[in-house]
């Protein structure tokens, strides 16, 4: 067991790190989201799997034949980041005005709201694997879609007996950045301070002015960019996409925005991260198949001793 | 009684819609809420009549073309109905949110299935071996959790649900992805063998029906059932006027399971084969989908609902392809044009009107002048 | 409340009603004409995630029923579809309607071992013979069932007929078994990790969940332990998911897989340059490539009517159906007097030549190996001849 931990330790802590990195990017929308309205927008999973696609097709589009380096590289990650971003961006935009819109303005529960959500999701799953996989894509529907290569699996350096390999740090770093840029957004613009604003107290937040119907929009486009980029990371580090691959992989960030602290943008990183690493440490010892299991007694006793999360919920308390 | 209706008819298109499709069944409500009892306990009757009969082929003939009809009413007619009855209890009588109740469902079979061929115990015993873990896991299941808010309530129900079918998956004592087989029979009943004919099993889940239907229905007007709507309203006034709040949700928590077990060991014995693929997540979200479709914390709204989820998909079986997609996209006009389900308790009404009833509000809503105004109009003024 | 509303809501409705009802009808196949008509039921999963392995020996029991049909015999036989979704609890009210109202005289199918399972008493209690092509869990064998068949060899062959060929070809000193959880991935993963233990083969294993998609942890197992053969129970999509993650990480052992994996979508998924190399066993025989003799003269009757080339268990499709067809040929028309037949039937069939042992099974266990060569499937033979290209 013991040779177990030191040869596993680092190249799991390795593949824990770059999924952490999307589940803290898709975890982002529900932390937003919910922060803004109480609401765990169930069908974001699905706003993903459109932003996976979305750069699948840029990536068919532009005719990728091979694996690119340098500033090719750099220059179709981007496109593919802004495209994909735009194109998730919008659906959750659309998919607030379809699904939830009414039901706020009639003052409806959260129940509603999330079953709302949940036929949404199911709808979109459905829409892509009867018609637009197929129509759009020419693949059957139901099974994986292949994504070309564009970043070689090069070994950039080793740590110990860990190859960590070009794309994981594309991953990550991009990861990173983004939210980075995210933070700064919701800090220190005017946008941002509506955000917070209505997190914090929507009606003094009318009264000071600020449009909800706009920020409830901006809240959307946001979160939906950021799982835009996570599809983008994604169809990079996977290379096959699915009609559900949203559904697992929104769970479990869903629980990384828990865990974290939900409602709190750095909290959504850190839930991240620590739930990828988490689940891979575990795999080391219980093995493979309780992956899922671990992540979930986690989460339970993170919010039994610390109902909060590690950051706590802070959309509402940001510094201003 | 129409009055907020025609002021917010105008404008919205919406609103048009919403309240054309919502008046015939607020109608069918009204009646209902009016009723005097021996009213209602002939509807009952009525309708017990009708399920009775309902296996004939020339019922059958139009209700399922495709597919066995006497199968569909145990199986996923019956089962979905049974479930939607105890998720009812906690979701629409208590008010919380439960996204793996599946688990109890599983807990139930499993149980059923593993004491039946691996112990070797008679039916009935196992029964209520079912139903009382399915009440016990409820127990432990709630005990941490119901402290903690709705959301997080939902999210670690989800992960429980989860957590039961990938125990099963990787326990080898329980048949792991293989499932248990051969599941045995439930032993005659008044003369009635159980075999293959999925007649007799229909008839049993039946009488089960009747029977969680009576306990729903005596539960919900006693102490308890007053106790869970005051938590449902308003958690902390309830805790103020000295209702043990806790206790209750616990109650129905494990209420709820009960049933959830029960319809588990019920559906176990007809099966002869249980695997961890029948219990996957998303039952639990058809099942919640059924009784908020239907009208949570309204017994024959839930009923309802839930034999139109069961029954839909396999009527129109030529449309195999759509079917999810035509569900999901019903969800989400249901919700829009009528949140609170086709047949809901008048109190439910009212309830989702002032945006309660339903783990609160959601958020960075206000009142603005282009709210519509049935928004702020609370029914109680009828 | 103004009657105008009430209209909209009625209409609304209706449309709601003939917008469903619209996709109704069930798809029965061939039959029609004068004279008696027999039916013949086929099912499995037609619509879900793996009716990629399903379709395909559905277009040859609809060849070998059609093909039949043409010569305009006295008694017509009918293909029946049931879509299960490859769930048991859509199979069996599907059975009792196809027992009861359809009243078919036998069943090609189910497709997969959980659904038989669900549905074996119910046919045995209707004494309807039944002859699956692609069901192989073990278990199913030993039930006692005396109307239930199947063409190919069950997993506690297939494992044990991977290992055997990789322990001869490739020698392996040290072996990993993955699979994800399923019940025929879990199966034949069990039946591989006991024929290396019983080869003296150093072995160990990890399983991943079926909808995961980031195999990274078990990646790195696998780097840990630095076997010399990989051998993964379990379906296509997830074996090229894994194929690709392996060899990115720079794992280089030999990847062997069972008839689940044996689709080009694992070439796709992994990608050509991962894919290369791998070994695929299966109790079919897929005439990939096939120019003389009968596989090839199948080939080209069914491209012919299926517009596609044969795929996994096309030929045990046909040769299930073609059971059926002969026993009918033979004057027998009841479900009773099929089963006789069915049971005693010597066919020279397309897969393979078949006869049955008492408990259903087929009497020679043939396991056929691939290999993913030039970026396609091609057949290396028999397992016990077959040489690693």
């Amino acid at each position: 067991m013991f040779n177990d931990l030191t040869q596993q330790f680092l190249p799991s802590t390795i593949g824990g790190l770059t999924i952490g990195a999307i589940y803290a990017l898709v975890a982002l929308g529900y932390t937003m989201v919910y922060g803004v309205l109480r609401l765990i927008n169930f069908a974001h999973s699905e706003i993903f799997m459109i932003g996976s696609y979305a750069s699948l097709f840029v990536i068919i589009s532009v005719g990728v034949t091979a694996p690119l380096t340098g500033i090719a590289l750099l220059g179709l990650l981007i496109l593919l980041i802004v495209v994909s971003a735009a194109v998730a961006g919008g659906s959750a935009i659309l998919l607030e005005v379809v699904a939830y819109r009414p039901l706020r303005r009639r003052g409806a529960p959260r129940l509603a709201a999330l079953i709302s959500a949940i036929g949404a999701s199911l709808f979109l799953q459905e829409l892509f694997a009867l018609f637009i996989i197929p129509d759009v894509f020419g693949r059957p529907g139901r099974i994986d879609t292949a994504v070309p290569r564009i970043v070689d699996r090069d070994v950039l350096f080793t740590i110990g007996n860990a190859q960590v390999r070009t794309d994981q740090v594309i991953v990550l770093l991009a990861a990173v950045i983004v939210m980075i840029l995210l933070d700064q957004l919701v800090a220190r613009t005017r946008i941002g301070r509506g955000i917070r604003a209505t997190a914090q107290d929507p009606e003094a937040a009318v009264l000071m002015g600020v449009n909800i119907d706009t920020i409830v929009r901006l809240t959307f486009l946001l979160g939906g960019a950021m799982a835009g980029v996570a599809g983008v990371l994604y169809a990079m580090e996977f290379e096959n996409l699915r009609f559900n691959i949203g559904f697992i992989l929104g769970i479990k960030a869903f629980t990384a925005a828990v865990l974290g602290g939900i409602g709190n943008i750095r909290g959504a990183l850190l839930g991240g991260i620590a739930l990828g690493l988490i689940e891979n440490w575990g795999a080391i010892f219980f093995g493979s198949q309780w992956k899922d299991v671990i992540a979930f007694v986690i989460l339970v006793v993170v919010l039994l001793f610390r109902p909060t999360g590690i950051l706590g919920e802070s959309l509402q308390k940001a510094r201003a | 009684m129409n009055t907020h209706r025609k002021a917010g008819g105008t404008g919205n298109p919406l609103t048009a819609l919403r309240a054309a499709t919502g008046d015939v069944s607020d109608r069918v409500r009204d009646w209902w809420a009016d009723a005097s009892p021996w009213q209602r306990w002939g509807i009952y009757g009525l309708v017990l009549l009708l399920a009775i009969v309902a296996p004939h082929p020339i019922i059958a003939s139009f209700m399922s073309p495709y597919t066995d009809w006497t199968s569909l009413l145990f199986n996923p007619i019956g089962t979905y109905v049974l479930l939607a009855i105890g998720l009812n209890i906690v979701v629409g009588h208590a008010g919380l949110l439960d996204l793996g109740f599946v688990a109890f469902y599983g807990i139930g079979a499993y149980t059923l299935a593993y004491l039946g061929t691996t112990v070797g115990w008679a039916f009935w015993p196992t029964v209520i071996m079912g139903v009382f873990l399915a009440a016990m896991s409820g127990v432990i299941l709630g005990a941490p959790t119901l402290r903690l808010r709705g959301d997080y309530l939902a999210i670690v129900t989800l992960g429980f649900g989860e957590i039961v079918r990938i125990t099963a998956v990787n326990t080898k004592a329980l048949g792991g992805a293989r499932g248990i087989t051969p599941i045995p029979h439930p032993p005659n009943l008044f003369g009635v063998e159980f075999l293959l004919d999925p007649l007799p099993y229909y008839y049993l889940i039946l009488a089960v029906i009747v029977v969680a239907v009576i306990f729903s229905i005596r539960l919900q007007r006693s102490r308890v059932g007053r106790a869970w709507t005051a938590i449902r309203e308003d958690e902390d006034a309830a805790e103020l006027m000295g209702v043990p709040t806790f206790r209750f949700k616990l109650l129905a928590f494990a209420i709820g399971a009960m049933v959830g077990g029960l319809a588990g060991t019920v559906f176990a014995s007809k099966v002869i084969f249980i695997a961890p693929t029948n219990f996957p997540f998303i039952l639990s979200a058809t099942i919640l989908a059924a009784v908020l479709l239907g009208g949570a914390g309204n017994l024959p709204g839930v009923i309802i609902g839930a034999f139109l989820i069961a029954w839909l998909p396999e009527r129109f079986r030529g449309f195999a392809d759509y079917r999810i997609l035509v569900f999901g996209a019903a969800l989400v006009l249901m919700m829009a044009l009528r949140p609170q389900g086709l047949l809901p308790s008048r109190q439910r009404s009212a309830e989702i009107k002032e945006g309660t009833g339903g783990m609160g509000s959601l958020g960075a809503e206000v009142p603005r002048p282009d709210t519509d105004p049935d928004t702020a109009a609370v029914e109680v003024a009828r | 409340m103004s009657r105008k509303r009430m209209v909209v809501t009625a209409a609304m409705l209706a449309g709601a009603l003939a917008l469903t009802a619209c996709g109704g009808g069930g798809s029965p196949s061939g039959g029609g004409g004068g004279g008696e008509t027999l039916k013949i039921g086929f099912m499995g999963d037609l619509t879900g995630e793996n009716s990629g392995i399903v379709i395909p020996p559905r277009n040859g029991a609809k060849l070998a029923i059609d093909e039949y049909n043409a010569t305009n015999p006295a008694v017509k036989l009918q293909l029946v579809e049931y879509d299960s979704q490859g769930s048991a609890d859509q199979a069996v009210p599907l059975t009792q309607q196809a027992i009861q109202q359809d009243k078919i005289v036998g069943l090609v199918g189910p497709a997969f071992s959980g659904e038989s399972k669900a549905v074996g008493p119910i046919l045995e209690q209707a004494k309807i013979p039944s002859i699956s092509a692609s069901a192989t869990n073990p278990g199913l064998a030993q039930n006692g069932w005396k109307y239930w068949h199947r063409v190919v060899a069950n997993d506690a062959d297939q494992g044990p007929g991977i290992v055997d060929f990789l322990v001869r070809a490739a020698a392996p000193k040290k072996a990993y078994v993955i699979s994800d959880d399923q019940e025929y991935s879990v199966g034949l993963a069990d039946a591989a990790f006991g024929a290396f233990q019983a080869k003296g083969v150093q072995v160990e294993r990890d399983q991943f969940a079926q909808a995961a998609s980031d195999y990274s942890s078990t990646v790195a197992k696998v780097n840990a332990f630095k076997p010399d053969v990989i051998v993964y129970g379990g379906y296509y999509s997830q074996a090229g998911r894994l194929l690709k993650q392996l060899r990115d990480a720079g794992v280089t052992a030999t990847f062997a897989s069972g008839d689940g994996s044996l689709d080009p979508q694992i070439i796709q998924g992994a990608g050509a340059p991962a894919a290369e190399g791998a070994v695929l066993a299966c109790p079919c025989n897929i005439p990939f490539g096939a120019t003389t003799g009968a596989l090839a003269d199948f080939t080209a009757r069914y491209k012919a009517a299926v517009k596609a080339d044969p795929a996994i268990y096309s030929t045990e499709g046909y040769d299930a159906a073609t059971l059926f067809v002969d026993a009918v040929k033979a004057g027998n028309t009841t479900a009773e007097a099929i089963n006789t037949y069915v049971s005693g039937a010597k066919l020279d069939g397309v897969s393979k030549k078949i006869a049955f042992k008492p408990n259903g099974e087929p009497d020679v266990n043939a396991i056929f190996i691939y290999q993913v060569k030039n970026g396609a499937l091609t057949l290396l033979g028999q397992s016990t001849e077959a040489k690693l290209g």
